[in-house]
């Protein structure tokens, strides 16, 4: 049955039929014809800047430098998307991107007045757009500045280019977009349009001694953009997005070389029309940069097959304060004492700006199939892919929701009868015959996503179902499992409704050893529970995990946190106080302090502790080393 | 003064909390064998029985837990160790794990707790007037039951702790407990079996580096406690006090309920302490006996059988207490290093930092603190304490003076007192002297205690006579203690310095706490906390008053000074007695038999002659507790050897000790304040 329908390509863009292998391979020749695969285009491009000929502008890229044109100021991603209430009382999902546009979720409003005790009766309505005179003003350094105009490279002052790169998408960050606003912004956005601008910048930044803050997709969720208070030099904010060519691709190596302010969608849509991809797909990769990845030693869904972003690079170009670093060669692996990389690798923008990175690169694969599978409850569904983790046969991506996670989905359900019908719609029809045993209050489900020939695929799907029924899982359909994957992109979205009703609520990540995974979500949850409760939070939070990536040796586990913040005078800080709860609730059972989202500002205070005190010195004295005046003054980590 | 605080301050937990001291509240009592005198106890013992449970019960029968532990990684893997060790096949020693289990395990069957329900309500009103428990407590048990796995940490005092614990929980249609329980009840075959299908667990007393029994039941207690199976119940004094003090805490068990929390495997687990107060304690003369040396007949169903004659005698009112569940995530936070366990794999065995061992023991101290703080105090209790100072008679009408003023006294030290109020003093002195004829009577308005009227006749047996006689009173007078030690340490200290300056009396007071922690509960690592209470206490009674440097003694205070004096000067002088033993006698190495048996014959020769009239110096009791505190005093030291502990004794210490026990012994009257 799965087989048939992965075939019958639902509309998924699945890179399913033979055809568009054949046309891969037609590019790929084509491109055999044009030349040497690896063109020295762009090196020649930026050393004319003086004079630039048009065809050496980037590409064009999915967001524009005046990324408010196209992207929420004070929310989530595209201004035309977006959850809204509608005449009818009913939640409803705008625009044409994403494939919920336009669909009702009737479902969705009982769901929050039963959970979080939301009502539409009660809105809390952010200012409607950012007024200017609030914005701190720019205070520039103007030696910097004269110096900054004879290069050419494209700079802006306004207030609100400045305050779009004042932030990430932390809680506390929106909020005060939506009703206050911050105490330092970045005086001056610069645009360099290839890794010797940026050399040039930060040569101009050392002279000047003003502070640099890079800037990649803005997608942060760790403070890692906002500015120090109390930082009393001109702060820059260094915007990649301008660096986002594809320098060249090397099919003899599987290697491409690429500008680190590219986006993540680009990337792989560009590197799609030659038949590749890098399988490097994080839940924000519509906005984040491969800079940013590197920088924060992002993760991918599905890195069970292309790995995670330190297993992808192969080499990286970095400018410091000291000069640039890089490795002399793209060798696979090097003896050459502590790898270089992982220096940079989660150096958080502290050390210097990621200019160019060669990235591996795989043939787009040739099949994909979702799949998903119900468990009685969560404990057997950790079981399961403690069970998978061990066979070291994980799906490109394999995800477990827990219980109220799967019921929450279930509030997504729209209302036009589609592949859109719910999870537990969908499930029905099972149920009479097969999940009579399962309590609707205890099941979880767990979503797959598989990749590679289509032989394979059917092989390696049959002996992950096979391992499931042995923990009491069955089969529950590829569309459930594709649902989730296309909810993700979405997901995001709904926290901005939710602040539009007094509902606040953030995720935060771990990972933790497996025989720690389950005592661990049980007693995170409840922590959350007890300190909503004693910091007088009148409903339940919505807490809930899932577990997002398996390992050899552990797992990484997902939390969300929401909960409704009425009667309470200072959310964010109540916020902040449980989320942090949380966290030590994370340590004390064994849980790291992040797998990917990083340190930044918001988890510096755990910092040490989670890497011993020479550790933190090893860190402290590279810095003292490659940045002395500490021109990458945002702070994070140290 | 400010070295002594800066001392004390290595814990930060504040113990003693002067405003528990004052408002008590003894009428929310509830008496449950007053229904059961007007309602058919078949009935009550048929009746529905649902408890509620745990929130994340999964239910499963006592086998379930049997092969859930015999499988467990804890146990499979000490399993394997030993295997290697002993090179002996691993199913054998599995084989002896299970056996272990079996012996181990209880199993719960609604046969035998039914079968309790009847027995022990026709039983109890036979022996107690009332059993009275406070509601309140039950009501938030309840509530902890359902909410987080519950530890139930009793105080020891009789046998019938356990059975009248859980009888009270069956009562308000509570959990049954599974109860830690010394082995020696397997003697007692059909009762064995009984407690056994009532809950009860069984351990062997001593399990002394037997790992595989230590496994298996560490991981036993721990499978029960964290699926919320039932709650736990054992005692944390490890045995039954014989002298009605409070025992220093044993951790093993505490320890064990304990790491499941640390691991984090559970997300909190609730301590409740609970003081059972026996107006009269069943065993009373087995325990005289006892610390006299007389051994203890073995638990045996004929014995208890032989024990039917107590069920013609009358053992007053008990008092159950349940205290406050206390959160141990709550205790931990802010204590305890973040992630002790995060570098080595849950399930093999460590040795406790000594972080977590120092946590574990400020806890234990803790519960026996608050236990003590909710113990019942009846007349009877300030009757003996004042006939111990008035030996061997009284005048009636003198000791139901005397009786008043430490009543008084008594409440102002914050002593949780059950007095009979709707009788006059006169009659409450009476009636509490008519439940305790065995141990004194009136005879011609004078109030005599046995035995201890010094008769001709051979001096060996009247003197064994007497001892039995005053340990019988003291181990009702010793209630007292625990409400008093602090003021009359301050007392103590005063005299012994002679001295009003804040800083040498409590240096004084600190050597004597350190001197009696084995005998008295004081929280370890702030002495100077006890300090403070005992000064706090002693100017509440106007006895003292306290100046930024001085305490002086009021005019007024004198008398109770006095008599906190004679309250302890049995300790006092029998920890000198010990002492003067061991420098008189002590040469070689000794075993800690040799020296109960040295001091007592010491000892006795002593009371033959008069030159003391303290018969407490004749109890194991304080003969052990002394012990303990010469080692810890670097007196003696304590060597392991194959067959036991040996002992020796420095001599230059000793005479050191000795001296500060001696020396300022007080002659004077104290200072009077000049005020
Ligand atoms: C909805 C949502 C989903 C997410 N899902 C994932 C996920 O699945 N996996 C994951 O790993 N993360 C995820 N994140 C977190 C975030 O997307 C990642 O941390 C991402 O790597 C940040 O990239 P960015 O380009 O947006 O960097 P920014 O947010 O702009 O910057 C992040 C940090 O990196 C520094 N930096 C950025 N570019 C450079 C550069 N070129 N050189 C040096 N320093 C630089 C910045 O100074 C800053 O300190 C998610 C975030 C959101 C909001």
């Amino acid at each position: 049955m799965a087989a048939a329908a992965g075939d019958s390509g639902s509309g998924s863009g699945v890179a399913s039929s033979s055809e568009s292998a054949a046309r891969r391979r037609l590019r790929i020749l084509s491109g055999h014809l044009r030349s040497a695969p690896e063109t020295h285009l762009s090196a020649a491009l930026c050393r004319g800047r003086a004079a630039p000929p048009v065809s050496s502008e980037s590409p064009p890229s999915t967001l524009p430098k005046r990324r408010q044109e196209v992207l929420k100021w004070n929310g989530w991603g595209y201004n035309d998307s977006k959850f809204i209430f509608n005449k009818k009382g009913q939640a409803e999902f705008t625009g044409k991107r994403y494939r919920l546009g336009g669909t009702v979720l009737p479902l969705l409003r009982e769901w929050i007045e039963k959970n979080l005790g939301g009502s539409l009766e009660h809105k809390s309505i952010p200012r409607a757009s950012l007024n200017i005179s609030d914005v701190p003003p720019s205070v520039t350094n103007e030696e910097f500045l004269q110096d900054l105009k004879t290069t050419n490279i494209s700079y802006s002052q306004d207030p609100e280019d400045r305050i779009f790169r004042a932030h990430g998408h932390c809680l506390h960050e929106l909020f005060l977009l939506r009703e206050g606003m911050f105490k330092r912004v970045p005086d001056i956005v610069v645009w360099p349009g290839c890794h010797d601008d940026v050399v040039t910048i930060i040569e101009l930044a050392c002279k000047h001694n003003v502070c640099v803050i890079p800037f990649g997709g803005g997608t942060s969720v760790s403070s890692a953009l906002e500015c120090p208070t109390d930082e009393t030099r001109t702060i820059v904010s260094l915007d990649t997005s301008q660096m986002n060519r594809i320098h060249w691709v090397d099919e003899k190596n599987l290697t491409a070389h690429v500008e680190a302010g590219i986006v993540g969608q680009d990337l792989e849509r560009r590197l799609g029309e030659s038949g590749y991809c890098t399988g490097h797909e994080p839940d924000s990769m519509e906005f984040s940069t491969l800079g940013g990845w590197v920088a924060t030693r992002a993760s991918g869904m599905k890195k069970n097959i292309y790995g995670n972003i330190e297993d992808l690079v192969v080499h990286i170009k970095m400018v410091t304060p000291r000069g640039v670093i890089e490795k002399n060669c793209q060798g696979p692996r090097m003896s050459t004492g502590p790898d270089i990389h992982h220096f940079i690798l989660g150096s958080e923008g502290t050390l210097g700006v990621v200019t160019e990175v060669t990235i591996k690169i795989r043939p787009v694969p040739e099949y994909q199939k979702y799949g998903s599978v119900v468990f009685p409850n969560f404990e057997r569904g950790v079981a399961c892919l403690r069970e998978v983790a061990r066979q070291r046969c994980a799906p490109a991506s394999i995800r477990l929701m827990d219980n109220q996670q799967f019921q929450f989905g279930h509030a997504l359900k729209p209302q036009v009868a589609s592949i859109f019908t719910s999870l537990l719609d969908g499930l029905k029809k099972f149920y009479i015959t097969k999940f009579k045993g399962f309590d609707p209050n205890l099941l979880c489900v767990a979503t797959l996503l598989f990749e590679g020939s289509r032989e394979k695929v059917l092989q390696h799907e049959k002996q992950v179902y096979d391992i499931a029924a042995k923990f009491g899982g069955l089969a529950a359909g590829e569309d459930n499992g594709q649902r989730g994957y296309m909810l993700t992109f979405v997901i995001a979205y709904l926290r901005d409704l939710g602040m539009d009703y007094y509902l606040i609520g953030e995720s935060f990540e771990t990972s933790a050893p497996w025989d720690r995974v389950l005592d661990l979500c049980r007693n995170v949850k409840e922590r959350i529970v007890k300190e909503c409760k004693e910091r007088g939070v009148q409903f339940p939070p919505f807490a809930t995990c899932r577990v997002t990536q398996t390992y050899d040796a552990g797992a990484c586990v997902y939390f969300y946190l929401g909960f409704n913040y009425r009667g309470i005078s200072d959310p964010i800080h109540v916020y902040e106080e449980i989320e942090s709860a949380a966290r030590e609730e994370i340590l004390a059972n064994g849980g790291s302090l992040s797998h990917h989202h990083g340190v930044g500002k918001l988890r510096k205070q755990w910092l040490k502790e989670s890497i011993s005190d020479v550790g933190f010195g090893m860190l402290r004295s590279l810095k003292q080393y490659v940045d002395p005046s500490n021109i990458f003054g945002n702070r994070n980590l140290l | 003064m400010a070295a002594a605080v800066a001392g004390g301050t290595r814990r930060g937990t504040p113990m003693y909390s002067q405003k528990n001291l004052t408002s008590k509240k003894k009428y929310d009592f509830e008496d449950i064998l007053e229904e059961r005198r007007q309602s058919s106890d078949l009935r009550y013992a048929m009746r529905c029985y649902t408890p509620v449970v745990y929130k994340e019960l999964s239910p499963c029968k006592p086998s379930a837990i049997k092969t859930i532990v015999l499988h467990s990684e804890q146990v499979q893997y000490v399993i394997r160790e030993l295997s290697k060790e002993m090179g002996e096949s691993p199913d054998i020693i599995q084989e002896e794990a299970a056996e272990i289990l079996d012996e181990m395990g209880h199993s719960m069957h609604m046969g035998a707790i039914r079968f309790f329900a009847f027995t022990l309500s026709k039983l109890f009103k036979c022996l107690f007037k009332s059993i009275c428990v406070n509601e309140e407590g039950i009501q938030k048990l309840q509530q902890a039951i359902q909410e987080h796995p519950v530890v139930l940490l009793p105080s020891h005092r009789s046998y019938v702790d356990f059975l009248l614990l859980s009888y009270v929980l069956y009562t308000y249609d509570l959990a049954l407990p599974v109860i830690a329980a010394g082995i020696d009840f397997l003697g007692m075959k059909v009762v064995g079996e009984l407690l056994r299908k009532s809950g009860a667990f069984f351990m062997r007393r001593t399990f002394g580096g037997n790992r595989l029994y230590w496994a298996v039941f560490a991981e036993y207690v721990k499978t029960v406690l964290k699926n919320g199976y039932a709650p736990v119940e054992f005692y944390l004094e490890g045995t039954r006090s014989r002298t009605a003090k409070t025992l220093v805490p044993k951790f093993g068990l505490l320890n064990i309920v304990m790491d499941p929390f640390l691991k984090r495997e559970v997300f909190d687990i609730y301590l409740v302490p609970i003081s059972i107060s026996y107006e009269r304690v069943l065993e009373e003369s087995l325990y005289a006996h006892e610390l006299l040396g007389v051994p203890k007949p073995k638990e045996s169903t004929s014995g208890l059988l032989k024990a039917r004659k107590i069920l013609n005698e009358n053992f007053g009112k008990i008092h159950m207490y349940f205290g406050q569940p206390l959160s141990l995530r709550t205790l931990a936070a802010g204590r305890i290093n973040r992630c002790p366990y995060n570098l080595v794999p849950r399930h093999i065995p460590q040795k406790p930092s000594e972080e977590i061992q120092e946590f574990v023991s400020d806890v234990a101290y803790k519960i026996e603190l608050l236990q003590i703080e909710n113990m019942v105090l009846s007349p009877w209790i300030l009757i003996s304490a004042v006939l111990l100072q008035n030996l061997p008679a009284i005048n009636f009408e003198l000791l139901v003076e005397k009786t008043l003023w430490l009543k008084g006294l008594t409440q102002c030290f914050g002593g949780f007192l059950d007095w009979p109020d709707n009788l006059c003093a006169n009659k409450a002195v009476r009636s509490s002297l008519s439940l305790h004829t065995n141990i004194a009577s009136l005879v011609n308005g004078q109030v005599v205690l046995h035995d201890t009227v010094m008769g001709p006749g051979a001096a060996e047996e009247t003197i064994f006579k007497q001892a039995l006689s005053v340990l019988l009173c003291g181990s009702y007078r010793n209630q007292l203690l625990n409400v008093f030690v602090r003021p009359a340490l301050v007392a103590l200290a005063l005299q012994m310095t002679h001295s009003s300056r804040k800083e040498e009396v409590y240096s004084s007071f600190a050597f004597w706490l350190d001197v009696f922690s084995d005998e008295f509960i004081f929280f370890p690592g702030v002495p100077v906390k006890d300090f403070e209470e005992g000064c706090y206490l002693l100017t509440k009674c106007d006895a003292i008053q306290i100046t930024p440097q001085q305490i002086f003694v009021t005019e007024k205070g004198s008398t109770v000074i006095s008599f906190l004096m004679a309250m302890f000067r049995p300790f006092v002088e029998g920890y000198q007695i010990i002492c003067r033993y061991l420098s008189k006698e002590a040469n070689e190495a000794f075993s800690e038999k040799q020296f109960i048996f040295g001091v007592r014959s010491f000892a006795s020769q002593l009371l033959k002659t008069g030159g003391t009239q303290y018969y407490e110096v004749l109890s194991s009791d304080m003969q052990k507790n002394a012990l303990a505190a010469l080692v810890r005093l670097d007196v003696a030291k304590r060597t392991k050897k194959s067959d036991g502990f040996t002992y020796s004794v420095s001599k230059e210490a000793l005479i050191k000790t000795a001296g500060m026990f001696e020396s300022r012994i007080p002659v004077r009257k104290p200072i009077v304040a000049r005020l």
